[in-house]
């Protein structure tokens, strides 16, 4: 089914002839750009509050301008500023961050197969793989004229462009914000409620959905917010990895 | 603060590689020169179905059912996008639509 395709990366030599390069960015930039409007919304408002969050603990706005960046993973950078509070000790921050952001290798092997032949962007694209942008790209659907790599370089970059930009904003004036802005982050939830919806009308089973709900859940109730990511994932593998058998039957038609 | 400079560097380059690991391990360990095994493949289908729905949970994980407002708003709000989506299938709507309504119940009624 998926053997080794040769795919050609449509920014190189190979780009239709009469399309000048300028073009075709401008072409995915405005395929990508609607895409991530949720997440200029929710990236701001989160991001600013993460600025504010380290203003409030004594930090310069360097630190959250300079984290958001280099990290770009958000709970692991408000994670962080305790780290940099606490005590030195290295290899728990790194096995720490491990275990919290262990749900990027679901969204890696996820990829493997949308992220192959788009060239070089793919090392930054993997770089900025945040849940929101794991969650557009896996989903979109781009017109067949308009290159695929590119819009999901687009929606990549641009939602680390409004984190940064968030936090940084957040860090130098954060203090100055009076609007009410209390519950805009239910904007984030409300963009992976969608994407399920999205994702269940195309679906011919939901065993999977199903079983990414009811896994979470479960493990939810049992250790916690705090603790219940690694066994939910560790769950859902070993259910789907049982399931592989019967839901591999019915699929042949489908992918 | 108590960590010097240095020190402050060295923790978050820990952050920084430990998050970079999590999101390049599969990339590479199934480059895409090399035939990725048969069971990565399935997974790659069936695991992003499921990566979602966790992400939903996730996102809703801090509502406590015995206290405060008893996740009545989320569960509201939740509600609306997908009463929004299901009739007008359009994301932008689905999203503003449920987050307002959200911002309302938290700010004025819960």
């Amino acid at each position: 089914m998926h053997e080794q395709r040769e795919f050609i990366p449509l920014d190189k030599e190979q780009t239709p002839m009469d399309t000048p390069k300028r073009t075709i960015w401008i072409q995915a930039l405005k395929v990508a750009f609607p895409h991530t409007i949720p997440i200029l919304a929710g990236f701001t408002f989160l991001g600013i509050a993460y600025g504010i969050f380290m203003h409030s603990l004594g930090f310069h706005a360097m630190y959250p301008f300079i984290i958001s960046m280099v990290v770009f993973a958000g709970s692991m950078e408000f994670i962080t500023a305790n780290l940099l509070l606490g005590a030195f000790n290295p290899v728990y921050a790194f096995f720490l961050t491990i275990m919290v952001n262990a749900r990027h290798l679901f969204y890696g092997i996820s990829l493997l197969d949308t992220y192959k032949g788009i060239g070089k962007k793919k090392w930054y694209m993997i770089f900025g793989l945040c849940d929101e942008s794991f969650a557009i790209n896996q989903s979109i659907d781009v017109p067949k004229n308009v290159d695929k790599g590119l819009v999901m370089f687009f929606v990549t970059i641009l939602n680390q462009i409004y984190w940064v930009v968030g936090a940084t904003i957040g860090g130098v004036f954060g203090y100055l914000i009076t609007f009410n802005t209390e519950g805009l982050e239910f904007v984030m939830t409300a963009l992976f409620v969608v994407i399920f919806i999205e994702q269940w009308m195309k679906e011919d089973r939901h065993v999977s959905s199903l079983v990414g709900i009811a896994a979470s859940v479960v493990c939810l109730l049992l250790f916690g917010k705090d603790t219940f990511i690694i066994p939910a994932m560790i769950a859902i593998l070993g259910i789907l990895t049982l399931a592989r058998k019967p839901l591999e039957k019915g699929r042949v038609s489908v992918q | 603060m108590t960590m010097s400079i240095g020190q402050q560097i060295i923790m978050i380059a820990m952050v920084v590689l430990g998050t970079m690991l999590t999101r390049y391990l599969p990339f590479l360990v199934f480059p895409q020169g090399k035939p990725t095994p048969k069971y990565i493949q399935y997974l790659g289908k069936v695991l992003p179905a499921a990566v979602i729905g966790l992400l939903v949970v996730y996102s809703l994980k801090d509502i406590h059912v015995f206290k405060g407002s008893h996740g009545i708003p989320e569960l509201i709000g939740v509600a609306v996008v997908v009463l929004l989506h299901v009739w007008k299938k359009q994301m932008f709507l689905s999203i503003a639509g449920g987050t307002i309504i959200y911002m309302v119940l938290v700010q004025t009624i819960f």
